[in-house]
C-alpha cells in the first residue's frame, strides 16, 4: 500500500495505483476525457493535469503512479492553469454548434468548457474542418469536426470489441478518426463507442434529432435480449422510448450493452405492434374488447379440455418472458389440466429433463469469468449469442485466462484462444469426448465407460491440460449444445471432463430468463417443446414466439398450429404468418411497458418496472394471465403485483436465486455408433433475428448482422456438391425448401451447410441441425 | 565526402570517405579489436559498464544523458528477451552526422551495439534509420551481412557463447520517430506516437522487454573509448563534456559539412573551420544543437565553447550538435515561420496541446510574416508556447515552443516591425540572398 | 496481390523480427508493395495486412501516418525538396521554385504526361549538401543547383 495526499485528503492506495485512482478513491473530480476505467491509460488529451509536489511539470493524474507520500494538488494555480490551457487548445478547433448538437447537455466537453474554457476565445484563425464519415446505420459520425482525439473509440475497438474497425488516420491536427476505406462499423458492441466518445463526434444515428437530452426521463430496466441481463438506463419522452442505454452494473454488464440491446427499442413504436385484442371470426380478424377476447379464450380452451383432456393443451413461450409470466401461464395450463408447458422451443433433446437436479445455470458468477484459469465452451457461436460474455472471456484471455473452444464454425470469436476444434454437430458428442479421455489419460485414472474407442488428439490434450492446470476453470455448454440432438450427451461428457479437471460445467443460457424459466415452469411433467408439436394438439398458447424463427424445427410447429383449432397468440407484435393459424390475437407488453423479473444465467434476480405505459390496448402478460384465470374460475389468482407472484416463485427479496444445478442424477454416456450420413445443416441464430423485437428494428435489420443468410459451406463441400462460389442453390429439408446464394466459407466442417434460422429465407426449413440437400437452382 | 575538418579525431580518424566503409577497411582500422577482447577476456558487465561511465560519454541523439548510466539502468539479469535499439532516425533540421556515420564507418556503429548488447545482456538490437537516407540503410544492411558472415554478429559469436542479433528497420518520413518511445512503437509497427514515461524503455521498452535505446554516434562511439580508455576519451573533452563530437554546421558558413572537434573547442574556432561566413557576411544567429535547440543571437554565441554546459548556460541547448548559422540576410521571421511549419507538420497528433497549439502558432507566425499580425500576437504566442512547453507527452512539445520563444526573445524587434509595418526588415532582395542558389528562369 | 519477388522481400523483412511480432515488418513491407504498385492503393494496404495478420486500419493508419507513402497515385518520378530551414538557408526555396517552374506544376501537382510530381518534404539528414531533394523516396540528389537540376529532369526519361 502507499500513502498519497489529494489536496489534503489522505489515502491508503494499493501499489501501482495511478493518481487518477487514487482521486476517485477519495472522492476528488479531476477533468479527464481520454481516461476511461475500462479502456488502455492514452493520457493524450492533457485534461487531467494535476500538481505534483516536488515535479517541475504539471503531470496527468491518468498516467502518473502513486509514490509512497506523494501530494498532489488538483486545484493549485499551476493545475488549474494547464487545465484552462488544455481547454482552451480542445476548443479552438472545436465547432461552437452546442445548440444543434445531439451531446448538447450530456457532453463532457460543454460541461468542462463551461468550469474553465476561456470566456472569449483567442484564436481568430478558421477552425479546421474535418469531412463526414459514413459508417452504417447505427454510428452518426456527421460531426467529426467536433472530435477531440481522445481515441476513446479507437481503444474500446481494439481492447473490449476486439476488432480494430475505427483508427486515427494521418497525424498532425489532421489526425481523423474512421475506417479503413469508409468501411461499415460491424462489431455487435459498436453502440458503446456512442457512448463513451466524450462528446458529439459519435453518435447514435438513430437517436439523431428526435429529442434533447434535458427532455427525457431516465428510467431503470433489464435487458430482456441475452442470458447477462445487461442493466439499462431507458431514456422515455411522452411515454416513448427514445433511447437505450447501458447502466452501469460492474458485475453483471459492466458498462456495455451490445448493439442489439441498444437498439431493438425501434422496434416499440413499429407499425406491427399489436395494440388491439384481436378475434378471428368466418376467417376475418376483428378488433375486439378485453374481455370479449378473454371469453373467447377461456371458453376455447375450457372446451378443448373438456372435450379431449388437458393434453390436448399445450403452452410454448419464450425465454425472456419473465418469471411471473411463465409460472402463471403454467397456472392456468395446469388449472385446465394440461402440464404441456416449454418454454425452449429450440431445443431437440429433453432426455436430461427427468434426471436433472435443478435448474441449469453458468455454475458462477459472471464476474468470477476474470479468475478462471482455464475454459472450454462448446457449441456457440459465442460472439453473437453472447456478446457480453465473449468480451469478457476476450479480456480474460488478455491476461492468463486459457479460453478454448468445441464449436461448429470458423467464427472468430475475437478471442486469443488457446485451442480450438471445429467439427460437424454430429461429430461434437465425439470431440467432447475426446477431451475427457484426454483429462482422464492426463490424470492417470480410469476411462469412464463407453469411452474406450474414442481417439484424443493434440487439440484435445491441450484442451484437457489447460482445464486441468488451473486452480479454477470452467467447461460452459453454449446455445448450439443446448439446442443439439445430442444435448444430454454433451452435457453429460461436460459433467465427465469437470469431474476429471475440477472445471466448473456451466450452461451460457439462451435467453434472458432461462434460469427463471426453470424456476417457473416445472419440465418434470407433460410434453415437452418437440413433443407437442410431433403430436399435434387441439389447442395452443403461444407467449410471445414466433414459431416460424423462434422454433427449432418450424416446419412441424406451422403445421401443427395450423391443423389445431384454437391457437392463442400473445405477443406485442401482429406477426404476419399468425394472422394464418392463429384464432385469437393478445397484445400483451414487452418488457418495457410491465414489471417482472428475469432470472440471468448465474441465478441474479433482477426485477424491472415498466419504463412507458402499454402502447394502446397492450397489458403485461401476468395481468392477463391473473384476469384468465379468474375468468376461469381457477383458485389463486389473486395477485395484486408481480412482485407478489415473484415471491411466490422466488421468494422475497433474493439477490440470488436457490434451486441451481447443472447435476444430472442417472444417465450414462452412450456415444454415437457412427456419425451421421449425408449433409448436415448448421444453423445459427444471427443476433438481430434472435427476437421478435430485433427483428423488427429497421436499424438492426441494416446492418452486416443482418445480411440475408446464404448456404456456406467449404471448398471441399461445394466441390463435391459441384457448385462454385455465389451459384444459386436449392436446399431441401424435410417438406420444405429454400433457394439461397452458395457462399464459400471455408470455417465450415466438410459435409455441412451452414444457413441460419430465424430468417423469412429460411424459415421454410426444418431442424437446425438436421440433414439437408442442396442442388442447384 | 562531407566530412570536412577535424581536430584530435576519434569516430572519423582515418576514413577514406564511400571507398573505406567496408568490413576489410574497418578491421584494418583496428576494427571489432574491441569485441575481440572483450569476449576473450570475458570482461565483466560491471568493468565495461564502469569503463562506459569513466568516459563521461554523453548521448549524442540530443538530451546528452550519461550513456554508461543510462546502460546501468538496464535489469541485467531480467531473463528472457532485451533489446538494444540505435536511433538512426536523424530527423532534427540540421543534423546530418549520423548519415555520414553510418555512410563512411557502418562498422563502428555495429560494433558498438555489439558491446553495448554484451554490457547489457541484450542478445538482439535494431538499427531504426531515417527512411530518406535509403542508399545509407542498403549500405548498412550490406555492413550486416559482412559482420554476420565474419563471425561477428549471430550466434555464438567468436565461439565465446555469447549471440548478438541485429536488423536495420527503416523509417518512412516522421520526424517523430526520432523521440525514442515514437521509434520503439514504429518498430512494433505502428503510427509513430510517443508513449507516456514512466514506464521508462529500460523496464518496458521493445514489444514491453527492457531496452536501451542510443543514438548512433554514442554507440560508435563504444569501441573507440574501450580502445583508448574511458579517462583518455574523456580528457579529449573537458569535464562532464567527456571525447570530441561530430558538428553539422549547415547554413550560411563557405563550407557547410561535418566536423569532428572535442567538446570546449571555442565556436569561433569551428566557425574558422567551416571557412568562415558565406561572402564574408555578418554572423547574425545560430541555433547550436538543431532546430529545437533555442537560436542565439551571434554575440552570445561567439563566447561560448561547443560543449552541453557552455552552450546550457548561455542559454540555448548542444542537442545533437546541429550548428545552423544564420547571417544579416535572414528574416527572422520566415525563418520561424518555416521551423513552426516543421513542429507543427511533424506533430504527431496524439497529445492535445502539441496537435492544437504547434498548429497555432504556425497560423500566428505565418500571419505575422504575411503582414497580418496583430499587435497582441507576441503575447498571444508566449501565452500558447505557454501552454504547451512541460504539458505534452514527449519533448516534441517543448521542441516547437523553444524556437518560438527564443525568437521573440532575441529578435523580437523583427516581429514587431512585422506587425507595425506589415512588412520585413530585412528587405525583399537581401533574404536569402545568401543562399548561393539565383538562377529562376523566366 | 504482390509479384513473387515482392513477396519475397516481404518475407525477407518479416524474418528480422522474432515469431509474434510480424507486425513490425509493416513499414518495410508497405514500402515494397508501394515500390511495386508505384503508390499504395487501399487494395495493397489491406493485402500487406492480411498477410502480416493485422486489421486493414492498422496497417492504414501506418500509411498515413508517414510521410513518404503515396496514398494518391504520383508521377513516374516523385520528386521532393527539403525546404526546412537548413536546406532553405543554402536554397532549398529556390530550388523547389526552380524546379516548379520548369516542370509547370506546384507542389503535390503531377505534369500532365504523369511523368512528376512534386512534393515538398521536411528535413532529410543532408543539411550540408543542401538543396537536397529526393527522387521516388530512394535516390538522394546533393547540392541541386540549377545545372544539376537541369541534368537530373534530363535524366528521368
Ligand atoms: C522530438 C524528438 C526527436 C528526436 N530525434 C532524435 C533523432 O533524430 N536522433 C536521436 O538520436 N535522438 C533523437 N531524439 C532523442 C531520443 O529521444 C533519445 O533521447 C536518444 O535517441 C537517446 O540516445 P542518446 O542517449 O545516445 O542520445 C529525439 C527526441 C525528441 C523528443
Ligand atoms: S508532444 Fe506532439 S509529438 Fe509528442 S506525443 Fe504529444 S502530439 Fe505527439
Ligand atoms: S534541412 Fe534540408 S536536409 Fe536538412
Amino acid at each position: 500500500m502507499l500513502e498519497i495526499e489529494i489536496d489534503g485528503k489522505k489515502a491508503q492506495v494499493p501499489d501501482g495505483s495511478t493518481v487518477m485512482d487514487a482521486a476517485q478513491q477519495v472522492g476528488v473530480y479531476i477533468p479527464h476525457f481520454c481516461y476511461h476505467k475500462k479502456l488502455s491509460i492514452a493520457a493524450n488529451c492533457r485534461m487531467c493535469l494535476v500538481q505534483v509536489e516536488k515535479a517541475p511539470k504539471p503531470l496527468p493524474a491518468c498516467a502518473t503512479p502513486v509514490t509512497n507520500g506523494m501530494k498532489v494538488f488538483t486545484h493549485s494555480e499551476l493545475a488549474v492553469k494547464a487545465q484552462k490551457g488544455v481547454m482552451e487548445f480542445l476548443l479552438i478547433n472545436h465547432p461552437l454548434d452546442c445548440p444543434i448538437c445531439d451531446q448538447g447537455g450530456e457532453c463532457q466537453l460543454q460541461d468542462m468548457a463551461v468550469g474553465y474554457g476561456p470566456m472569449k476565445s483567442r484564436y481568430t484563425e478558421e477552425k479546421h474542418v474535418v469531412f463526414h464519415k459514413s459508417v452504417g446505420p447505427l454510428i452518426s459520425m456527421e460531426e467529426m469536426s467536433r472530435c477531440i482525439h481522445c481515441t476513446r473509440c479507437v481503444r474500446f475497438g481494439q481492447e473490449i470489441a476486439g476488432i480494430m474497425e475505427l483508427g486515427m488516420a494521418n497525424r498532425n491536427m489532421h489526425s481523423e478518426i474512421m475506417t479503413f476505406v469508409g468501411r461499415s462499423v460491424d462489431s455487435e458492441l459498436s453502440g458503446n463507442m456512442i457512448d463513451l466518445c466524450p462528446v458529439g463526434a459519435l453518435t447514435s444515428k438513430p437517436f439523431r434529432y428526435t429529442a434533447r437530452s434535458w427532455e427525457l426521463q431516465r428510467r431503470k430496466s433489464i435487458s430482456a435480449q441475452d442470458s447477462v441481463g445487461a442493466n439499462l438506463v431507458v431514456q422515455v419522452k411522452h411515454d416513448n422510448v427514445m433511447r437505450v442505454l447501458p447502466r452501469e452494473n460492474e458485475a453483471v454488464n459492466e458498462c456495455w450493452i451490445s448493439d442489439k440491446e441498444r437498439f431493438s427499442y425501434l422496434s416499440l413504436s413499429s407499425d406491427e405492434r399489436l395494440t388491439k385484442p384481436m378475434v378471428k371470426q368466418g376467417g376475418e380478424w376483428k378488433e375486439v374488447d378485453w374481455n370479449v377476447a378473454l371469453d373467447y379464450v377461456a371458453h376455447g380452451l375450457k372446451d378443448v379440455s373438456r372435450e379431449h383432456g388437458g393434453d390436448a393443451l399445450a403452452a410454448l413461450a419464450a425465454q425472456n418472458s419473465t418469471v411471473e409470466e411463465l409460472y402463471l401461464l403454467a397456472k392456468v395450463m395446469n388449472g385446465l389440466g394440461s402440464g404441456n408447458v416449454d418454454f425452449r422451443p429450440r431445443q431437440l433433446d429433453f432426455t436430461s429433463d427427468a434426471t436433472r437436479t435443478g435448474a441449469p445455470w453458468l455454475g458462477m458468477r459472471l464476474a468470477d469469468i476474470k479468475e478462471l484459469d482455464g475454459v472450454l465452451v462448446v457449441g456457440s457461436f459465442l460472439r453473437k449469442d453472447h456478446p457480453l460474455i465473449a468480451q469478457r472471456l476476450r479480456q480474460a484471455a488478455k491476461k492468463f485466462t486459457k479460453v478454448s473452444l468445441l464449436s461448429v464454425a470458423g467464427d472468430d470469436p475475437l478471442i486469443n484462444l488457446h485451442a480450438r476444434m471445429t467439427v460437424g454437430p454430429s461429430d461434437l458428442v465425439t470431440s467432447l469426448a475426446a477431451v475427457v479421455k484426454s483429462a482422464a489419460e492426463i490424470k492417470h485414472v480410469a476411462l469412464p465407460a463407453g469411452l474406450e474407442n474414442v481417439v484424443a488428439c493434440e487439440n484435445s490434450r491441450k484442451i484437457a491440460q489447460s482445464l486441468i492446470d488451473g486452480d479454477k476453470s470452467a467447461v460452459f455448454l453454449g446455445n448450439v449444445a443446448t439446442q443439439s440432438a445430442d444435448a444430454t450427451q454433451l452435457h453429460l461428457l461436460a459433467l465427465e471432463l469437470g469431474r476429471l479437471t475440477g472445471a466448473t460445467v456451466g450452461f451460457l443460457g439462451e435467453g434472458a430468463n432461462t434460469v427463471g424459466a426453470h424456476l417457473a415452469v416445472s419440465t418434470k411433467f407433460g410434453a415437452n417443446a418437440r413433443e407437442i408439436f410431433e403430436k399435434p394438439r387441439k389447442a395452443y398458447v403461444l407467449m410471445g414466439v414466433e414459431p416460424e424463427f423462434d422454433c427449432g424445427n418450424p416446419q412441424l410447429a406451422v403445421a401443427a398450429l395450423k391443423q389445431a383449432s384454437l391457437v392463442v397468440f400473445m405477443s406485442a407484435f401482429k406477426h404476419a404468418p399468425a394472422l394464418e393459424y392463429a384464432d385469437v390475437m393478445l397484445p400483451v407488453s414487452p418488457f418495457t411497458e410491465t414489471s417482472g423479473t428475469f432470472v440471468n444465467t448465474e441465478g441474479r434476480a433482477q426485477s424491472f418496472n415498466g419504463v412507458v405505459k402499454p402502447r394502446g390496448d397492450a397489458r403485461p402478460a401476468w395481468k392477463l394471465l391473473r384476469v384468465l384465470g379468474n375468468v376461469l374460475n381457477l383458485e389463486g389468482f389473486d395477485y395484486m403485483s408481480s412482485e407478489q407472484v415473484r415471491d411466490e416463485v422466488l421468494g422475497s427479496d433474493v439477490e440470488f436465486v436457490s434451486g441451481l444445478d447443472n447435476d444430472l442424477d442417472g444417465l450414462s454416456i452412450v456415444l454415437p455408433s457412427s456419425s451421421a450420413n449425408g449433409l448436415l445443416r448448421i444453423a445459427d441464430v444471427p443476433i438481430n433475428f434472435a427476437d421478435p423485437m430485433a427483428r423488427r428494428s429497421p436499424a438492426l435489420q441494416q446492418t452486416a448482422d443482418s445480411t440475408a443468410p446464404t448456404a456456406r459451406m467449404n471448398e471441399a463441400t461445394l466441390n463435391m456438391l459441384n457448385l462454385s462460389d455465389k451459384d444459386r442453390v436449392r436446399v431441401k429439408q424435410g417438406t420444405g425448401e429454400a433457394v439461397l446464394v452458395a457462399k464459400l466459407d471455408n470455417g465450415v466442417p466438410a459435409g455441412c451447410v451452414r444457413i441460419a434460422a430465424a430468417h423469412p429465407s429460411t424459415c421454410s426449413l426444418g431442424d437446425m441441425f438436421g440433414t439437408i440437400s442442396v442442388e442447384r437452382a | 565526402m562531407a566530412l570536412l575538418g577535424a581536430i584530435n579525431p576519434v569516430l572519423t580518424a582515418g576514413l577514406k570517405g564511400d571507398d573505406g566503409w567496408s568490413l576489410k577497411d574497418y578491421v584494418a582500422r583496428g576494427g571489432y579489436q574491441q569485441l575481440k577482447r572483450i569476449l576473450e577476456t570475458k570482461m565483466t558487465q560491471e568493468d565495461l559498464i564502469s569503463e562506459v561511465k569513466k568516459s563521461v560519454l554523453r548521448g549524442r541523439g540530443g538530451a546528452g544523458f550519461p550513456t554508461g548510466l543510462k546502460w546501468s539502468f538496464m535489469p541485467r539479469s531480467f531473463p528472457g528477451d532485451k533489446y538494444v535499439v540505435c536511433n538512426t532516425d536523424e530527423g532534427e533540421p540540421g543534423t546530418f552526422k549520423d548519415r555520414d556515420i553510418m555512410r563512411y564507418n557502418p562498422h563502428a556503429v555495429i560494433e558498438g551495439m555489439i558491446i553495448a548488447g554484451y554490457a547489457m545482456g541484450a542478445n538482439r538490437g535494431y538499427n531504426y534509420v531515417h527512411g530518406e537516407i535509403w542508399e545509407i540503410y542498403q549500405r548498412f544492411e550490406a555492413a550486416l551481412d559482412e559482420a554476420r558472415g565474419a563471425g561477428f554478429l549471430g550466434q555464438n559469436i567468436l565461439g565465446s557463447g555469447f549471440s548478438f542479433e541485429l536488423f536495420a528497420h527503416h523509417g518512412y518520413g516522421a520526424y517523430i520517430c526520432g523521440e525514442e518511445t515514437a521509434l520503439l512503437e514504429s518498430i512494433e509497427g505502428k503510427k509513430g506516437q510517443p508513449r507516456f514515461k514512466p514506464p521508462f524503455p529500460a523496464s518496458f521498452g521493445l514489444y514491453g522487454k527492457p531496452t536501451t535505446i542510443n543514438n548512433t554516434e554514442t554507440f560508435a562511439s563504444i569501441p573507440f573509448i574501450l580502445k583508448m580508455g574511458g579517462e583518455e576519451f574523456l580528457n579529449l573533452g573537458k569535464p562532464n563534456n567527456g571525447g570530441t563530437k561530430l558538428f553539422s554546421v549547415s547554413g550560411h558558413v563557405n563550407r557547410p559539412g561535418n566536423y569532428e572537434i572535442p567538446l570546449g573547442t571555442p565556436f569561433s574556432t569551428l566557425l574558422e573551420m567551416c571557412g568562415g561566413m558565406r561572402g564574408g557576411r555578418k554572423l547574425k544567429a545560430v541555433i547550436p544543437g538543431g532546430s529545437s535547440a533555442p537560436v542565439m543571437p551571434a554575440e552570445v554565441i561567439m563566447d561560448c565553447t561547443m560543449d552541453y554546459d557552455s552552450i546550457s548556460k548561455a542559454g540555448s541547448m548542444l542537442g545533437s550538435g546541429a550548428v545552423i548559422v544564420m547571417d544579416e540576410t535572414v528574416c527572422m521571421v520566415k525563418a520561424l515561420e518555416r521551423l513552426s511549419f516543421f513542429y507543427h507538420e511533424e506533430s504527431c497528433g496524439q497529445c492535445t496541446p502539441c496537435r492544437e497549439g504547434t498548429a497555432w502558432m504556425y497560423k500566428v507566425v505565418h500571419r505575422i510574416e504575411n503582414g497580418l499580425g496583430k499587435p497582441d500576437d507576441l503575447d498571444l504566442l508566449n501565452s500558447v508556447l505557454g501552454n504547451i512547453a512541460g504539458r505534452t507527452i514527449c519533448a516534441l512539445g517543448d521542441a516547437a515552443a523553444f524556437p518560438v520563444q527564443s525568437f521573440i526573445k532575441h529578435f523580437g524587434k523583427e516581429f514587431e516591425y512585422h506587425i507595425e509595418n506589415k512588412a520585413c526588415l530585412v528587405p525583399k532582395d537581401v533574404q536569402w540572398a545568401g543562399s548561393g542558389f539565383h538562377k529562376i528562369p523566366a | 496481390m504482390f509479384s513473387a519477388e515482392t513477396l519475397q522481400k516481404f518475407a525477407r523483412e518479416v524474418g528480422k523480427y522474432p515469431a509474434d511480432q510480424k507486425q513490425s515488418a509493416v513499414m518495410a513491407c508497405l514500402a515494397h508493395a508501394q515500390e511495386e504498385k508505384g503508390w499504395l492503393p487501399p487494395e495493397a494496404i489491406e493485402a500487406v495486412a492480411d498477410y502480416l495478420g493485422m486489421p486493414a486500419m492498422a496497417a492504414y493508419e501506418v500509411a498515413s501516418f508517414y510521410n513518404m507513402y503515396d496514398l494518391k497515385p504520383v508521377g513516374k518520378y516523385k520528386i521532393t525538396v527539403c525546404t526546412n530551414l537548413p536546406c532553405a538557408l543554402s536554397g532549398g526555396y529556390h530550388a523547389g521554385e526552380y524546379l516548379q517552374k520548369k516542370l509547370g506544376i506546384g507542389y503535390n501537382e503531377t505534369t500532365q504526361d504523369g511523368k512528376f510530381t512534386l512534393k515538398e518534404g521536411e528535413c532529410m539528414g543532408a543539411c550540408g549538401d543542401a538543396p537536397v531533394f529526393i527522387v521516388n523516396n530512394r535516390s538522394m540528389c546533393s547540392h541541386m543547383h540549377p545545372e544539376q537540376i537541369d541534368k537530373l529532369l534530363e535524366e528521368c526519361k
